[in-house]
């Protein structure tokens, strides 16, 4: 369910790779602890925030979900700045 | 928990000058297999000029930048073309012009490697990627700009191609097969499109 979030990225609408990437920029100005919250409704970003969240330096994937908004599927990605 | 008495003094024990001496080989060896360690690298060439392989290598390349990778894309032969920012026919002999003429003058000339209908093709293939809300393959090229992906043109290409720098994208290096060879063997992967 909903859970707290610092700072909020929308890439709904944007396709592979551009998600990874900007998610990828906005986690860079993210100060240690905080947590960003990402909407995205390409269906590869489930598997691809896993992977990017792997790959960036102590960042950590707190929880992944799926809320339906007006028939659109909509993912929600939570990455915590490790610092 | 075994008692320390159990290890005291036994007479077959290596001597810490013994000791002393295993660990400066062991160090030697770790300071030679560290050498060849592969870096936080990931490299490609770029061999194609087909508007769908040129697409895919911008996409590769970004995606892996954003995952913290330093990525190097080495263009050769007809991926050069994607790196183009225009014709210019000055100081060409005969060959060469034609050569230019023939290929496509920037990276929004580019074809489709199937279904090109003389130039059509990337125009639909454009369209439909716009349609679906996929970034353009400018916007692409841009993109792996701004994430420092660095843009390699492969100088024996160019030259057999008579290709000029000036027609490159402005600060695009210039390299060859050596400097290539030496970024993959340090990457943790290659690719070949």
């Amino acid at each position: 369910m909903a859970r707290p979030s610092d700072r909020t990225l929308d890439v709904r609408g944007q396709r592979c790779p551009m998600p990874i990437i900007k998610a990828k920029k906005e986690y860079e100005t993210l100060p240690p602890g905080q947590v960003l919250k990402v909407l995205a409704t390409d269906k590869a970003s489930v598997f691809d925030f896993q992977s990017l969240v792997k790959n960036l330096k102590g960042a950590q994937l707190l929880e992944q979900e799926t809320v339906n908004e007006a028939g659109t599927d909509v993912y929600v990605h939570y990455i915590q700045h490790g610092g | 928990m075994t008692p320390a008495t159990d290890v005291a003094i036994r007479e077959d024990l290596p001597t810490i000058e013994a000791l002393m001496a295993r660990i400066a080989a062991l160090e030697t060896q770790v300071a030679d297999l560290a050498e060849r360690v592969p870096e936080n690298k990931f490299s490609m060439v770029v061999l194609s000029g087909d508007l769908d392989k040129v697409l895919a290598s911008f996409i590769i390349a970004t995606g892996a930048a954003s995952l913290g990778l330093e990525v190097t894309m080495f263009f050769t032969f007809w991926g050069l073309n994607a790196l183009k920012t225009g014709r210019s026919l000055g100081g060409k002999d005969l060959l060469e012009r034609m050569m230019s003429l023939m290929t496509p003058g920037k990276s929004t000339e580019l074809n489709p490697s199937h279904l090109s209908f003389f130039g059509a093709g990337a125009q639909i293939m454009r369209h439909m990627m716009k349609m679906k809300n996929v970034a353009s393959l400018e916007e692409l090229m841009a993109m792996a700009t701004e994430l420092g992906v660095t843009m390699m043109a492969c100088e024996m290409s160019m030259d057999i191609m008579g290709i000029k720098q000036s027609e490159l994208l402005p600060d695009t290096p210039v390299a060859g097969v050596a400097t290539f060879v030496d970024l993959a063997t340090r990457s943790r992967a290659t690719l070949f499109i």
